[in-house]
């Protein structure tokens, strides 16, 4: 730094950095409340009267207080307004369905295959590798088409396995993180077991995974996720309601709703019922998912 | 590179289940069987299935279709509402990934100078974590021209209500804007995680020489985040242009016509999309996927130059 700025910091230094960093802690709080107060928003919508929303009320809490639309969204109540249904319970059930089936296939099979590239001997590895990375590069909507045409021709159209089919068994990204993680893992303890007779079935059984439970849990936790909150594939291949899953239904919710009046406070309701298993979820695992993220990032 | 896993395995050969595993070659396809099917099956014969397709004129209905050459590539050439798409969707992407990179950039320096709690990283993740559906769903009710909560906040300070999504000159950037909402924690989690990697004792060297914090921030910090962020702008650029589920939402509610209003959101996504499940064109919607590889095919590779991605200036 310049003589000249070493002199200014000398000078000031004492209140310039309190200064900024009030500033940044105002800067950070509006951040904050501009991601939260959404959410805010919409539950307090959900536990609001439809009429006293038209009428333009922008009050703090919930205005004209009911539990009506939760209640409508998730069945207790039928709806009588409108013709628009979300079955809540029904979607749920199939969101939860094929966010699990995804996940334990793809972590599973994954883990397999990331442990072949990490530590097995076979002609072709690397190029095999680099196949399964180039993967990585493809846009989902230019193999999404020839996928469609593939699950209609096996007659997989509205059901779990047309709707878990290409995500079950890998995904590039899968394998690489996890390759990642196996690599990093000390070979002596695999070496020690193999030269005490155990294949290696048992070796990744009994020690690969144990020693990478924390990052294969947080590939779990990062596939759900990513599987629950999937729009496109649900909604070209699983559009019968006994099939449908949340984001889909919540779509058709949102199309079937009239220009002029919406049904806000249901539409409101049924977008944080959506929501929450996310958020709850998110709440119990929160700094692991921060840090698995975070991880990701770096690799 | 695993020659020390290798020999021990081949001199010790026990019996039975285990010898059979602990042969590499053989193992290594059992490990790998069940994902190579998924690559194979999903990804593999999907993308050269693709290529084929966007020769064709397929039919989903019949399920048929006839190779016709380089036809589909001649009318998407001059396809007007390819034009479209791709000049909707690159507006898109500046205006989501210009912003949304300054203000990550910024809140990952933040995060980093000034606190480091975990707390605060994991509540700007938040809007990530819900679907792009449940996000559209709440900025449609924020935004409502009529009722929503933030045109009565600008009305209390006598600003006409703006129509967001209702209005071609609103709508893309409205989009990006929620998008931006959506990302802007995770994106600044993923340059946080590469500011960790600058040392401390450089910060506490330029403080020490009296250096104040946007000094440091643009001698040390940009220059050292550098590869970080090309990465992250490489992956932020591909995600931005296949934006989908948001504008399908936020545009087709209500009774709208996606895309809308009069195409002024209909990204390429979506047109590629309509294409396929709305106009029974497979073979011309598998042509514009092409397109869009290629492109984004390209992108990544002029933006890998630009940025100098491997290059790391803390030598």
């Amino acid at each position: 730094m310049t003589a000249d700025a070493h002199g200014l910091g000398d000078m000031v230094g004492r209140s310039r950095p309190r200064m900024s960093r009030v500033l940044a802690w105002v800067v950070l709080g509006l951040l904050l409340f501009v991601t939260l107060f959404p959410f805010y928003w919409a539950l307090r919508t959900a536990f609001s009267s439809n009429e006293l929303l038209f009428a333009g009320e922008q009050q703090l809490l919930p205005v004209g207080p009911t539990t009506i639309n939760v209640e409508r969204v998730v069945g207790l109540e039928p709806i009588r307004q409108g013709g628009a249904t979300f079955d809540y319970l029904n979607v749920l059930k199939n969101s939860v369905i094929m966010a699990t089936l995804i996940t334990v296939g793809q972590v599973t099979f994954s883990a397999f295959a990331a442990y072949a590239f990490a530590r097995l001997k076979f002609r072709g590895r690397e190029a095999l590798f680099t196949l399964f990375l180039t993967g990585l590069m493809v846009p989902p909507i230019f193999t999404l088409i020839p996928n469609f045409v593939l699950v209609k021709n096996l007659g997989w159209l509205n059901t779990y396995a047309g709707l878990v089919a290409p995500y079950i068994l890998m995904t590039p990204f899968a394998v690489f993180f996890l390759r990642q993680f196996f690599l990093g893992i000390n070979r002596e303890i695999e070496e020690a077991a193999i030269i005490d007779g155990a294949g290696h079935f048992r070796t990744f059984w009994r020690i690969v995974v144990p020693m990478t439970a924390a990052p294969l849990f947080t590939l779990g936790i990062l596939t759900y996720i990513t599987a629950w909150n999937e729009y496109l594939w649900p909604l070209v291949v699983a559009r019968e309601e006994s099939v449908r899953v949340l984001t889909v239904a919540l779509g058709v919710f949102t199309t079937q709703q009239p220009g002029t009046s919406p049904d806000w406070a249901g539409l409101m309701a049924a977008t944080m019922l959506a929501a929450a298993p996310i958020i709850v979820g998110f709440a119990l695992t929160g700094r692991r998912v921060v840090d698995s993220i975070q991880f990701s990032g770096i690799k | 590179m695993s020659q020390a896993v290798a020999t021990p395995s081949r001199v010790k050969r026990p019996t039975g289940w285990s010898r059979m595993t602990s042969s590499d070659t053989g193992a290594a396809w059992l490990f790998l069987l069940p994902a190579l099917i998924g690559f194979v099956t999903f990804y593999l014969v999907p993308t050269i299935r693709g290529i084929y397709l966007s020769f064709t004129d397929w039919n989903l209905l019949s399920n048929t279709g006839t190779v016709t050459g380089l036809e589909n590539y001649e009318r998407l050439i001059g396809d007007p509402l390819f034009w479209n798409a791709m000049r909707v969707t690159g507006v898109y992407v500046v205006i989501n990934i210009g912003l949304q990179t300054i203000l990550a950039v910024g809140l990952a320096v933040m995060m980093d100078r000034f606190t480091k709690s975990t707390f605060i990283r994991g509540v700007m993740l938040v809007p990530w974590l819900v679907p792009n559906v449940v996000v559209a769903l709440l900025w449609l009710w924020m935004l409502d021209p009529n009722v929503g909560i933030v045109n009565s906040f600008l009305g209390w300070f006598g600003i006409d209500a703006i129509p967001f999504f209702g209005s071609p000159t609103t709508v893309i950037p409205t989009i990006a804007g929620v998008n931006i909402w959506r990302h802007l924690g995770y994106t600044a989690l993923l340059i946080f995680a590469g500011l960790q990697t600058v040392p401390n004792s450089l910060y506490e060297a330029a403080a020490a020489d009296g250096a104040t914090e946007f000094q440091m921030f643009r001698k040390i910090t940009i220059p050292l985040l550098r590869p970080v962020l090309a990465l992250v702008l490489v992956i932020t650029v591909i995600g931005s242009f296949q934006v989908f589920d948001t504008v399908a939402v936020a545009t087709g509610g209500f009774g709208g016509r996606p895309g809308g209003p009069i195409n002024a959101s209909r990204v390429i996504y979506l047109y590629i999309f309509e294409n396929a499940f709305n106009f029974n064109l497979f073979g011309y919607a598998a042509t514009l996927s092409v397109a869009l590889f290629l492109f984004l095919f390209i992108i990544t590779i002029v933006q890998l130059r630009l940025l100098r991605a491997s290059e790391s200036d803390l030598a």
